[in-house]
């Protein structure tokens, strides 16, 4: 029955053809899953090369960072906290629009902007204090394609909450359409995962 | 399957997950030493791995119907056969639903069967031989009753190869034809059962001996 039904459809249907939904898995958890892959192959990748540099440490694995090198493990501390509280207002500015409540939902993005800026300037400015140049030691390379890599990473997240803001702000999104907070609200989420990996194992560990 | 990132909640919660576990292992390693933050680290690793493999409700069955492809008055019918296309019932079955239809466009799909450890190594070539061959014969023996089709050889999973069919022929009539219970290893993995769940076509069971 629904096979004619769909026939009479498609006699009437002009412009390309209908597209199709495979019974296995969406289209949308694909993608998802396709862009988590990407991701976690590129931060595994550099992850490889910080231990591979650590294990083959003269000093020792123990021994890190080497000697002569010290991480401001208090302001990265300080840092993360920021993220991680980054991450708690936007899944406030997400529950506020669900609940239509759109005061909420513009407070949260703002004030998680606010923080992802933050962290960011504050990590450009940790770069500048820091005391040793991308190009002095294997260490010193590791550190800086691993936090930023992960730095990128929030650039792009800013983006993204910027265009979001904006369009909280011009009235966009309601209780049931808010696909452009939630994709952003994954993202966002994804950056501090990977921050607080990065943030242990260098910082850390 | 767990997909940690499918919404933006279930990414807070995995957030807050991953910052107690790291928090675990930062603690083992300053108050018990290294080796126990590796301990720690490694059950954290295999949660997760259990929780994402094994957690969650099982994947959302969505019915999908095939776009139509045939002309007005046309009846395509979508034949899956193993090695049993030969038979008078299934013959019969096809003459009865090309029935009434001015001009009956047919399909045989033959899956190249594989085994597992042939299929992971990529190794089919013998299995598409198998089904070609097999599809030759029913082909010849449906041409000498009459009946005109053309054939295809199919993904080595049942089930793919008859989706991948819709997709292309477009079906009203979906025939899964298969030997009786107890010789057939379609009816043992439920593949009518399956069919019937995922395609949203009419579809007739046929058991040939």
């Amino acid at each position: 029955m629904s096979a004619h039904a769909a026939a009479g459809h498609e006699h009437h249907h002009h412009g390309p053809p209908v597209p199709h939904k495979s019974s296995r898995v969406s289209a949308e958890v694909l993608g998802m899953f396709l862009f988590i892959g990407s991701e976690v192959m590129l931060f595994g990748a550099f992850f490889t090369m910080y231990f591979f540099v650590r294990v083959v440490n003269p000093e020792g694995f123990a021994t890190w960072p080497p000697e002569g090198f010290h991480l401001p493990v208090f302001v990265a501390g300080v840092n993360t906290a920021i993220l991680l509280t980054s991450s708690l207002t936007m899944h406030w500015a997400l529950t506020a629009i669900k609940r239509g409540n759109r005061a909420g939902l513009q407070a949260g993005l703002v004030l998680t902007l606010a923080m992802g800026t933050t962290f960011l300037v504050t990590q450009i400015l940790e770069y500048a204090r820091i005391g040793f140049a991308m190009g002095d030691t294997a260490f010193a390379s590791v550190f800086y394609g691993l936090t930023g890599l992960h730095g990128a990473h929030v650039f792009v997240g800013l983006l993204l909450l910027t265009v979001a803001t904006v369009r909280a702000f011009r009235g966009h999104y309601t209780p049931e359409h808010h696909h452009g907070v939630e994709l952003p609200g994954i993202y966002w989420h994804f950056v501090d995962v990977m921050w607080i990996v990065v943030y242990a194992t260098v910082y850390l560990l | 399957m767990q997909n940690p990132f499918r919404s933006e909640a279930v990414a807070f919660r995995f957030l807050l997950v991953l910052v107690a576990a790291v928090a675990a292992i930062v603690l083992a390693d300053q108050l018990l030493g290294r080796w126990a933050a590796l301990a720690v680290a490694i059950v954290a690793a295999a949660a997760f791995t259990w929780w994402v493999v094994a957690g969650g409700p099982p994947p959302e069955q969505v019915r999908t119907a095939p776009a139509r492809r045939g002309g007005p008055g046309e009846r395509r019918i979508l034949v899956v056969a193993n090695e049993t296309v030969g038979g008078e019932k299934l013959r019969a079955c096809i003459r009865e639903k090309a029935e009434g239809a001015e001009r009956a466009e047919i399909l045989v799909v033959a899956p190249a069967l594989n085994s597992p450890l042939r299929q992971w190594a990529s190794d089919e070539d013998p299995a598409r031989r198998q089904a070609q061959q097999r599809l030759d014969d029913s082909l010849a023996r449906l041409r000498d009753d009459g009946i005109e089709a053309r054939g295809e050889i199919g993904d080595s999973e049942p089930l793919q190869a008859i989706e991948d069919a819709l997709r292309t022929f477009g079906a009203d009539e979906l025939i899964i034809s298969t030997h009786p219970e107890g010789r057939s290893h379609w009816l043992e993995r439920g593949l009518v059962e399956a069919a019937r769940a995922r395609f949203d076509v009419p579809i007739t069971h046929v058991v040939v001996e």
